[in-house]
């Protein structure tokens, strides 16, 4: 009976601490967990600030930060100062975790903003859920990170400022219908990449929804070289465009061999493309005549972009990147919250995300839909000359 | 017939690099009877060589010979410090020797140039040679690739058939002991055959980084992989056999993405692998010797 002795001293422990945690968090608010710190509104960023996506996580805090500096100058919140709090989670889902549980345990943020990749969101996702404290990520694109895969659920707590990774595809079917006046398509997909996969599919399902025909459907893997059979094969099809929703390394060699195969079509894509790498590698000619979607572009004309642009080089010296974007919406979206809940209860700042409805950010106007995911615009990037210049805005 | 003559060209200069690593594999087969796994990470070392020698300025040739310069040396290197202590060995020993020098050329490139992929310079500018309307279409480099491979394919056959290393690389891969007898120095002849080998791979590698124009320390795995099934359907040991076998697999990969399922690409060539050992060990080229008891 060894085990049974031994799960009682766990159950045991469990509580005590439990009791211990109840203690420390004081006891003056009664609805919360979490009681902010009597002058300031603690928000907790969990973001990459080294390792393999250090780039994105710098950014989007630059973004954030941006924000809370104007909310702040401006008095901060119903009177309240803002304190932001961003950690470092060395691009690790397990160190989100880590990071995750020292925001609300130690720093008692109201709310977490972050991760810029789903991987790490995934990490804290369990974490927030628990301890009811919420999570909005900057640019986590899966769709699992706002809904529970077992159950299709909305996770309550958790939010996202960019849209996901199926809304792409279908941006790029109208896109080619509607914009280029293209009425057959060629798919050409990553079979390893989740992400490739579902942009093909909803790109698929919408351009045949709308009187488009996909002429040709066909797969590759990730660290292929050599594409010119299977493009020898579209090419017989005669499709009027073809889409290659995979990351930049196939994505260049796939377009600088069709281009080879002399394949003038236009050839389209997701910001999975966006990377200089891309350039490199099929060459500035051959990306001529491309388009991919993505977040943002620093050249769209729109008065909001320009003034965020302008007020992030002025205080970063660099032209913000999609991530700095996002980093700013998400601090924007959920300073909106904040506003809108008005006192710092966990349960009252979710619903107010719940909630949220026609927020001005500099990618567009978000309002959630019932999963948690933004609904908004998305704009076309044109590669003329090896150069990202914005084509166009397509509305959802 | 526009699409499978395309499909034929495809083919033939993938097939074209298999054979120029498949040469390597099986020419140190038929001398030491070692499936030598670390030549797909020659192959990517010379690809490195050449890139490194691009950028700073050199042309294709000369770029081409020095890669083929540094990796024979590596190669003779490598046989000499991993491979000949271990001659008097069980097999097994140095087939996993040679796995471990693998993973080592692999990570050491990893840990010295970094993970991320390189791109070359645009060495010659790319001409497109259209022929039926525009339904086939020919680019100078496939032309390059296939000329220079068809090019040191010969100068091998030259090297094996009418030189006095030629003559010692056969002596040695028919009886080692024999060889000996007769005053060969058998250790000069499988260096020379590593050699070979080696500069060949590093052709090949220098070939790839300019026709797909990316390259990665990973890069020697599958080639290396697919290079020894060519090796193997040729009939390993046997020299024609590794460049039949290489552009015959080259062609049927085209093939099978062309016209069945890109997916099973790899698979069929590997099945390949399969049915060769099962219905011809010795493949195509190859004739059953007795073994000597």
């Amino acid at each position: 009976m060894k085990w049974k002795k031994g799960i009682a001293a766990v159950i045991s422990l469990a509580f005590s601490a439990s009791l211990l945690t109840a203690c420390s968090g004081g006891g003056d608010k009664k609805t919360s967990a979490n009681p902010a710190p009597a002058d300031a509104w603690v928000i907790g960023g969990n973001f990459e600030l080294s390792g393999g996506q250090a780039t994105f996580g710098k950014a989007a805090v630059n973004g954030a930060q941006l924000v809370f500096d104007e909310i702040n100058a401006k008095g901060g919140i119903n009177g309240k100062q803002i304190k932001f709090v961003a950690l470092d989670n060395k691009s690790e889902a397990t160190e989100s975790t880590n990071v995750a549980s020292k925001l609300i345990n130690q720093e008692k943020a109201v709310a977490i903003l972050g991760c810029t990749t789903s991987g790490d969101t995934l990490g804290m996702v369990q974490m927030a859920m628990d301890k009811k404290v919420p999570v909005l990520s900057t640019s986590a694109t899966n769709p699992k990170v706002t809904v529970d895969e077992k159950t299709s659920k909305t996770n309550d707590y958790i939010f996202r400022a960019c849209f996901i990774d199926p809304f792409q595809g279908t941006v790029m079917a109208n896109f080619s219908l509607n914009n280029l006046n293209k009425k057959t398509a060629a798919i050409l997909t990553d079979n390893q990449a989740p992400y490739a996969k579902g942009l093909a599919q909803f790109y698929k399902e919408a351009f045949t929804k709308k009187g488009g025909q996909i002429v040709a459907d066909e797969s590759y893997v990730t660290g292929d070289q050599d594409f010119k059979a299977i493009l020898t094969k579209i090419r017989a099809t005669n499709p009027d465009v073809l889409y290659v929703p995979g990351y930049y390394e196939e994505v260049g060699k796939i377009v600088k061999q069709a281009r080879e195969l002399g394949m003038n079509i236009p050839v389209m894509g997701g910001d999975g493309w966006d990377s200089p790498k891309l350039v490199e590698i099929a060459g500035a000619s051959a990306l001529n005549n491309t388009f991919f979607s993505n977040h943002y572009s620093s050249e769209d004309k729109d008065p909001i972009v320009q003034d965020f642009v302008k007020k992030y080089k002025a205080k970063y010296n660099e032209v913000p990147d999609s991530m700095a974007v996002l980093g700013y919406d998400g601090a924007l979206i959920l300073v909106d919250a904040l506003k809108r809940a008005g006192e710092p209860s966990a349960e009252k700042i979710k619903e107010a995300l719940a909630a949220t409805k026609d927020v001005q950010t500099v990618t567009g106007k978000i309002s959630y839909d019932e999963f948690h995911n933004p609904i908004k615009a998305a704009a076309i990037i044109e590669m003329k000359d090896g150069k990202q210049t914005f084509k166009d805005k397509v509305q959802p | 017939m526009d699409v499978f003559i395309q499909q034929l060209i495809n083919g033939l200069s993938l097939g074209s690099i298999y054979a120029l690593i498949a040469l390597g594999y099986t020419m140190v087969y038929g001398i030491i009877r070692l499936i030598n796994f670390a030549h797909g990470d020659v192959y990517m070392v010379g690809a490195y060589v050449g890139f490194w020698a691009t950028t700073q300025g050199w042309g294709f040739l000369p770029a081409l010979v020095l890669s083929m310069v540094v990796s024979a040396i590596l190669g003779v290197v490598i046989e000499r410090l991993a491979y000949r202590r271990l001659r008097n060995s069980p097999k097994i020993a140095v087939l996993i020797t040679a796995i471990g020098v693998s993973f080592l050329l692999e990570n050491g490139g990893v840990l010295a140039l970094g993970a991320k992929i390189r791109t070359f310079p645009n060495v010659f500018p790319e001409v497109q040679y259209h022929f039926f309307n525009g339904a086939v279409v020919i680019t100078n480099r496939q032309l390059v690739i296939m000329v220079v491979t068809t090019l040191l394919m010969l100068l091998l056959q030259y090297v094996v058939h009418k030189t006095k290393t030629g003559k010692a690389m056969r002596a040695v891969s028919h009886d080692t002991q024999a060889a000996m007898l007769m005053g060969i120095n058998v250790d000069n002849t499988i260096s020379a055959t590593f050699a070979i080998g080696s500069a060949l791979a590093a052709a090949a590698g220098v070939l790839v980084g300019i026709y797909y124009n990316a390259i990665n320390p990973y890069m020697g795995i599958m080639p290396g992989l697919k290079a020894f099934v060519a090796a193997v359907v040729g009939g390993i040991g046997v020299i024609p056999g590794a460049f039949v076998g290489g552009i015959s697999l080259g062609v049927i990969e085209a093939l099978v993405s062309g016209y069945g399922q890109s997916l099973y690409r790899d698979a069929v060539a590997f099945a390949l692998l399969i049915i060769i050992l099962i219905v011809k060990p010795s493949g195509l080229f190859g004739s059953n010797v007795r073994e000597k008891v």
